[in-house]
C-alpha cells in the first residue's frame, strides 16, 4: 500500500533546505568560563552566567567567533563586517535566560556555496549547495524525563535538568533552498552533511560526532508537483542524528508528503522528529501558528566587527580543502571513482591514508577497512573508526602479508581478535599459535600424500586440467587447518605436477 | 557621628578617633530606631556588617595600608547580588533567594572595606519612582512620613536622608538615582553608562541601568563613585579607560570660565514653581562663580519618555523572562511546568512589573516591532545628536532633577502616565548613556519639601559635573547656612 | 502616518500567554484600558522616526569586546542548585514539559 519512492519522485520535485547545528570544541562556554568536556557530573559545569542568575552577564568567546569566521570563509561565505547578537525569546526550562542569545538579521558569515559529488548509476554528479548563513547561538541544557513508560517526553512526571551543555558555543549554518536534486535529494543531503563534517574535521573547530550531539542536523523537506513553480508546504525534521539517517530522514519524508499529496491531502507545516529504530518520523509541535521570537538586538554584548586583518589571519590558517584533498589522494593510490566513494561512504579515507602512511601499499590498505574491517563494522552498526583496530594495526598486519608472514585469511582472524580486545597484533599472533606454514619440505610431503589419495585428479591436471588442482590444494589445506599459504600451495603442486 | 559626612567619618576613623565598629554599630542603632518609620531596609545584616567592621579594625591595628573609605558603613540596594545575603529586588518573586555570589560592586566595596549594613527597598524590579511598588511596602521620605522618597532607589536615599547610613548605592535606568536624590535633599550621581560594572545588578533595562553613588555631599558622592567605577571584564558593556578624577574635580569645585547649558525643553509646563524658582536661583548662583550661562534647545527630547517607555519595557520583558519557577526563587501553581510558571509569574511580579513585561512583548512583537521597538531607537539618536550639539554650545547642561517635590504615597498610584512624568527631565541622559547627577537646590516655597538640581555631562567626563555640583553645593549651603538636609524634621524612635 | 493602536482583550490575553503570565478577568481588563492609554502616548516615536535616522540599540559605540578561551572556575552544585526550588540528584527539578520532545 505504502507508496514506493521511485513513485513519489516520478511526481514530485523535492526541495530541501538543511540547517545544521555545531558544538565548537572550545574549553569553555560561549559566555562564560564554564569547561565544555562531554559527560561531566550533573550540573558540574555551570555558573551564574550559564544558569542565567539574577545579575549574571555573557561575555564571548574569542575562539568561537574565530571558529565560526574560519568556517564561514571554508563555506566561501562573506564575513560581516559588523554583526550582532540578538535575543530569541521563547519559555523552555532547559533554557536558563529563557531566551536564546543567537543571531538574527546580521548574521557574521552569509551567503557562501559548499561543492558536493555524489556517484550515481549514471556516474558521478556534482551539485552545488548554495549557503544563506553561519551564525552563532548557545546551547541549551539537557533534560531528563522521569515517570511514564519510555522515559520520554510525553508521560512523564516531572523533569530533571542538568545545565552543563547550557551555554556550549554552537554555530548554525543554513542552506538555501536547494532545489533540482530530484530523485537523489536524499544522498545529496548525506553528500552535504558528510562534506560539512569534513570540512569542520579538517578546520579543528569541533569534534563533529553526531552520535554524542556535536553535530545535528534538521531537514527541511517539501514537495511539489513536477512543472510547478511553487513550493510545497515543509516539514522540518529534528533529531537526526547520523548520515545514514539524513539520507532515510529525506526519504521517508518524501514519500510522507507525496502520500498526502497524492490523496489530496495538506501537508502541515511542523517539526517533526526522526526515529532512529523505525526511518519514521512523528509529528512535534505545530508551526502553523508560528511562533513569535520577538528578536531584538542582544543589550548586554556589543556588536562583533572584525577587522581586514583579523579575516585575512583566519583565511591563511584555513586547511586545504577536503575535496582537493581527496582528489591528490585519489591521483596519488590510483583509486578507482568507485573505491574513492566506497570510502568516503564508510568515512574510512582518514584511516586509509593514515595506513598508507605507515608503509602500507594503498591497494591493500583500502581492500582491508573497505573489505573485512567495514564487514564487521557494518554487523555491529558502528563506524569502522571505533572499532577497536586502528591504521598502525592494519599497517603491521599488512606488512606481514607482504612478508608472507601471514595469509589473507589467517590475517582476518587477526582482525577479528583486534577488533575483540584480545591485545596488540604480535599478542594475538602469538596465543592463537598462528603461524604460516611455509617450510616446503613438510608441505611437499602433504601434497604428495594428497595426490596419493586422489590419484585421478592428479592425472588431470598433469593432462593439463589446471582447475581440477583446486580439489588437491583443498585437501593439502584441509590437512594444514588453513595454516599453509594457499598460493604456495599451489605453486608446488603445479610444480610437482609438471605444471609450473 | 552619624550626621557627619562619610569623608569625614573616614577620617575620624583613621585618626583613631573612632572604630569601625563603633561607627557600624551606631548606625545600626540608627537603624533601629527609626527604620521601622522609614521602611528604608528589606534585610539588615547586623552580624554581617559589625564582622566586616571588626576585620577593618583589626587591619588598622596591624597598621595595614587602607583604602580612604575603609571601615565606613553604606546600604546597598536589593538590586545588586551580594554572596549568601537575600536578594529580592522588592519583589515576591525572589522571597528568600540567596545568591551563590558576589555583584562587582559588591566586590569593590569589600575591596575598599565598606561596610555594608544591609540591603535597602526598592521599587520591585526598579520599576517606579515612588517606591510604592515594593511587594514589602512603601519606603516614606524621612522630611514628611506620608510622602514618597523618590524611586525606585528611594530606599537608599530614604537611608542616607534619615541618618541609618552615610552613603549608599543605587541603580538608574531612566532616573531612580537622581529623582529620590531631589526629593530628599541629598546627592545622587549616575554615572557614564558603562562606567560601574553591571555585573550582579539584577537587570531591568540593560542598556539604560547604570549603578552610582547615593550621598549626602558631592565629594562623599565622589568618593564613592572611585570606588566602585573602573573597568570590568566580566561586563561585555564596560568602558575599558580610566575612571575620570572625580574627588579631584569635587574638591576643586570651580565654575569659572565654564559653560553651562540650560536646556530650554525641560522646564515649564509642568514644572512647580517653586521647583523651577529653586532651579533659577542656582543659575544666579552659578553665574555669579563665574560660569556662562547660555540656553540650549533639544527638541527631541519631547520624545524621550515615549521612548523610554517602549525600550525599557522591551528590554524588561526580555530580562525578566528567567524568573520561571524552576532555577530559584518561588514557585506557585499545580500541573505542568507551564503552568507553574504561568501561576507563579502571576503570582510573584506585582502590577506595574507585569504590566511593563506585557508592553514591552507587546512593543518587539511581529508586526508591531518597526513601529514601536524600533521607532523608539530612532529616538535615542535623535536625543544623543540633540546632546551632542548641545555639548558644542556648553560643558555641562542642567535642568530641575524632577517637575515636583515629593507626592503623597498613593496619590499617583493609579495613573502610570502622571507617574511616568516624574522622569521627564533625567530619561534623556540614560538613553544617550551620558551621566548625570542630581544636588539639592533648596526647599520649594510652596511646601517646604526639596527639590533638586539636575547636572549632565557628555560621556566619560563624570569629573566635569562633580566639578560644577561641588562650586554650587557649597553656595547653597552657605545660602542656607548649612546642609539642607540639616532642615529636615528629627525622627525620634517611636 | 502613526501607527494608532487599539488593543483588544483578546490581544493582551495573547501577549499575557506570550510572556507566560497567568491574569485574571480584573487584571486583564484593567491592562486592556492602561496599555490602550500607554500606547496612545508612546505611539508617537512614530512622528520623528524616519528611514534616514539608524537605530540605536548601544549607548556607547563599543565593538568587540571579547574573553580568552579559558576555564574559569564553576559553581559547585550545591551552589547552582542551593536556590532551586526542588531537586534530586544534583539536577534542577520540574514539573512535567509538555510540548516538544
Ligand atoms: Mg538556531
Ligand atoms: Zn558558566
Amino acid at each position: 500500500m505504502a507508496l514506493r519512492y521511485e513513485e513519489a519522485i516520478a511526481r514530485y520535485e523535492p526541495s530541501l533546505g538543511l540547517e545544521v547545528h555545531v558544538e565548537l570544541a572550545t574549553v569553555s562556554k560561549m559566555f562564560c568560563g564554564c569547561n565544555t568536556v562531554f559527560g561531566a557530573a550533573a550540573n558540574t559545569q555551570t555558573c551564574p552566567v550559564c544558569l542565567g542568575l539574577p545579575g549574571a552577564l555573557p561575555v564571548a568567546n574569542a575562539k568561537a567567533i574565530e571558529y565560526t569566521i574560519a568556517i564561514g570563509l571554508a563555506l566561501n561565505c562573506s564575513v560581516a563586517p559588523f554583526s550582532r547578537f540578538a535575543r530569541k525569546n521563547y519559555f523552555y526550562p532547559d533554557m536558563p535566560k529563557n531566551f536564546q542569545t543567537s543571531q538574527y538579521d546580521e548574521p557574521i558569515c552569509t551567503n557562501g556555496y559548499l561543492d558536493i559529488t555524489i556517484d550515481t548509476d549514471e556516474g558521478s554528479k556534482d551539485f552545488r549547495i548554495e549557503i544563506e548563513r553561519v551564525h552563532m547561538e548557545e546551547d541549551t541544557g539537557k533534560s531528563l524525563h522521569m515517570g511514564g513508560a519510555t522515559g520520554r517526553i510525553h508521560g512523564a512526571d516531572y523533569s530533571l535538568l542538568d545545565y552543563n551543555r547550557a551555554g556550549i558555543p554552537l554555530v548554525e549554518i543554513v542552506t538555501k533552498v536547494i532545489d533540482g536534486t530530484g530523485r537523489h535529494a536524499p544522498e545529496v543531503a548525506r553528500a552535504y552533511v558528510s562534506e560539512l563534517r569534513d570540512i569542520l574535521r579538517a578546520l579543528g573547530v569541533s569534534d563533529v560526532k553526531m552520535e554524542q550531539g556535536s553535530l545535528r542536523c534538521d531537514a527541511n523537506v517539501s514537495l511539489r508537483p513536477i512543472g510547478s513553480e511553487k513550493l510545497g508546504t515543509r516539514s522540518e525534521t529534528k533529531n537526526v542524528n547520523s548520515l545514514k539517517s539524513v539520507e532515510r530522514a529525506i526519504r521517508g519524508e518524501i514519500i510522507r508528503h507525496a502520500e498526502l499529496l497524492n490523496s489530496n491531502q495538506r501537508v502541515i507545516q511542523e517539526t517533526r522528529h526522526f526515529h532512529e529504530d523505525t526511518g519514521l518520523t512523528t509529528s512535534g509541535r505545530s508551526k502553523e501558528q508560528a511562533e513569535d521570537y520577538r528578536y531584538f538586538p542582544e543589550p548586554d554584548l556589543v556588536p562583533i566587527a572584525p577587522s581586514k586583518e583579523m579575516i585575512e589571519k583566519i583565511a591563511a590558517t584555513l586547511p586545504e580543502k577536503p575535496s582537493v584533498r581527496r582528489k591528490k589522494l585519489q591521483e596519488a593510490w590510483q583509486a578507482p571513482d568507485k573505491e574513492m566513494a566506497a570510502m568516503i561512504n564508510a568515512d574510512v579515507l582518514d584511516l586509509v591514508e593514515a595506513t598508507v602512511k605507515l608503509g602500507a601499499d594503498p591497494t591493500r590498505a583500502r581492500s582491508w577497512w573497505l573489505g573485512e574491517i567495514a564487514r564487521i563494522a557494518n554487523e555491529r552498526s558502528v563506524a569502522a573508526s571505533d572499532l577497536a583496530i586502528s591504521a598502525a594495526d592494519v599497517a603491521e598486519i599488512v606488512a606481514l602479508i607482504v612478508k608472507g608472514e601471514l595469509t589473507d585469511k589467517l590475517a582476518r582472524q587477526v582482525v577479528e581478535a583486534l577488533i575483540n580486545g584480545e591485545g596488540r597484533v604480535g599478542q594475538i599472533i602469538q596465543s592463537r599459535g598462528i603461524k604460516v606454514v611455509s617450510d616446503d619440505s613438510s608441505l611437499m610431503a602433504a601434497i604428495e600424500r594428497a595426490i596419493a589419495a586422489a590419484p585421478d585428479v592428479a592425472e588431470k591436471v598433469r593432462g593439463g586440467n589446471i582447475p581440477a588442482s583446486g580439489a588437491l590444494i583443498g585437501a593439502v589445506m584441509k590437512e594444514s587447518k588453513g595454516q599453509a599459504d594457499a598460493a604456495k600451495v599451489r605453486d608446488l603442486l603445479l610444480k610437482h605436477l609438471g605444471q609450473g | 557621628m552619624i550626621r557627619k559626612s562619610a569623608a569625614e567619618m573616614a577620617k575620624s576613623l583613621a585618626s583613631g578617633e573612632i572604630t569601625s565598629v563603633e561607627l557600624t554599630r551606631a548606625h545600626l542603632d540608627q537603624i533601629s530606631r527609626v527604620d521601622s518609620q522609614v521602611n528604608a531596609f528589606l534585610h539588615i545584616d547586623r552580624e554581617g556588617a559589625l564582622e566586616q567592621a571588626e576585620q577593618v579594625d583589626a587591619k588598622r591595628r596591624a597598621g595595614e595600608r587602607l583604602s580612604l573609605l575603609a571601615g565606613v558603613p553604606l546600604a546597598l540596594k536589593d538590586v545588586l547580588v551580594q554572596k549568601g545575603i537575600p536578594t529580592t529586588c522588592g519583589s515576591k518573586m525572589l522571597e528568600g533567594w540567596r545568591p551563590p555570589y558576589d555583584s562587582t560592586v559588591v566586590r569593590r566595596l569589600r575591596e575598599n572595606g565598606i561596610v555594608i549594613l544591609g540591603k535597602t527597598n526598592m521599587d520591585e524590579f526598579a520599576m517606579g519612582s515612588s517606591t510604592e511598588n515594593s511587594a514589602y511596602g512603601p519606603t516614606r521620605n524621612p522630611w514628611d512620613l506620608t510622602r514618597i522618597p523618590g524611586g525606585s532607589s528611594g530606599g537608599s536615599f530614604a537611608a542616607i536622608a534619615s541618618f541609618q547610613a552615610p552613603f549608599a548605592i543605587g541603580t538608574d535606568t531612566g532616573g531612580s538615582i537622581r529623582q529620590p536624590a531631589a526629593v530628599t535633599a541629598t546627592v545622587g550621581v549616575k554615572p557614564t553608562y558603562g562606567a560601574v560594572s553591571r555585573y550582579g545588578l539584577v537587570a531591568f533595562s540593560s542598556s539604560l541601568d547604570q549603578a552610582g553613588p547615593c550621598a549626602r555631599t558631592v565629594l562623599d558622592a565622589a568618593y564613592l563613585h572611585e570606588a566602585i567605577a573602573g573597568h570590568d571584564p566580566l561586563d561585555s558593556t564596560s568602558i575599558n579607560a580610566p575612571v575620570p578624577a572625580v574627588v579631584a574635580a569635587a574638591k576643586d569645585g570651580n565654575v569659572g570660565g565654564m559653560k553651562i547649558g540650560v536646556i530650554k525643553e525641560l522646564q515649564g509646563d509642568g514644572y512647580q514653581p517653586g521647583v523651577l524658582r529653586l532651579f533659577n536661583e542656582s543659575l544666579e548662583i552659578l553665574a555669579s562663580l563665574g560660569a556662562d550661562i547660555v540656553e540650549v534647545s533639544c527638541k527631541y527630547f519631547d520624545y524621550a519618555l515615549a521612548a523610554y517607555y517602549l525600550i525599557a519595557p522591551s528590554e524588561c520583558s526580555s530580562n525578566l523572562a528567567r524568573f520561571d519557577a524552576m532555577r530559584y526563587g518561588i514557585r506557585r501553581g499545580e500541573g505542568s511546568a507551564e503552568e507553574v510558571m504561568n501561576a507563579t509569574r502571576q503570582i510573584g511580579f506585582g502590577r506595574e512589573v507585569k504590566r511593563r513585561i506585557i508592553l514591552g512583548t507587546y512593543a518587539l512583537s511581529s508586526g508591531y516591532y518597526d513601529a514601536y521597538y524600533g521607532s523608539a531607537q530612532k529616538v535615542r539618536t535623535l536625543i544623543s545628536r540633540d546632546f551632542e550639539s548641545a555639548f558644542k554650545l556648553a560643558d555641562v547642561l542642567v535642568s530641575p532633577t524632577a517637575p515636583t517635590t515629593a507626592f503623597k504615597i498613593g496619590e499617583k498610584a493609579n495613573d502610570p502616565i502622571a507617574m511616568y512624568l516624574n522622569d521627564i527631565a533625567t530619561i534623556p541622559t540614560n538613553l544617550a548613556g551620558i551621566g548625570g547627577m542630581s544636588l539639592p537646590s533648596g526647599l520649594a516655597f510652596e511646601d517646604g519639601l526639596p527639590a533638586g538640581f539636575q547636572i549632565m555631562a557628555p560621556a566619560m567626563k563624570d569629573d566635569l559635573m562633580y566639578k560644577a555640583g561641588a562650586a554650587l553645593e557649597a553656595e547653597l549651603v552657605f545660602k542656607w547656612q548649612g546642609p539642607i538636609l540639616n532642615l529636615a524634621p528629627k525622627l525620634g524612635a517611636r | 502616518m502613526t501607527y494608532m493602536s487599539s488593543i483588544s482583550r483578546d490581544d493582551v490575553a495573547n501577549l499575557a500567554k506570550l510572556a507566560r503570565i497567568d491574569l485574571s478577568e480584573d487584571e486583564l481588563a484593567g491592562l486592556v484600558k492602561e496599555l490602550s492609554v500607554i500606547l496612545d502616548a508612546v505611539a508617537r516615536v512614530q512622528e520623528v522616526a524616519g528611514s534616514d535616522v539608524p537605530p540605536t540599540s548601544h549607548p556607547l559605540p563599543l565593538v568587540n569586546v571579547f574573553r580568552q578561551d579559558q576555564v574559569r572556575p564553576s559553581l559547585t552544585p550545591e551552589e547552582a542548585l542551593s536556590g532551586a526550588p526542588a531537586q534530586e540528584g544534583k539536577r534542577f527539578k520540574v514539573p512535567q514539559i509538555l510540548g516538544e520532545e
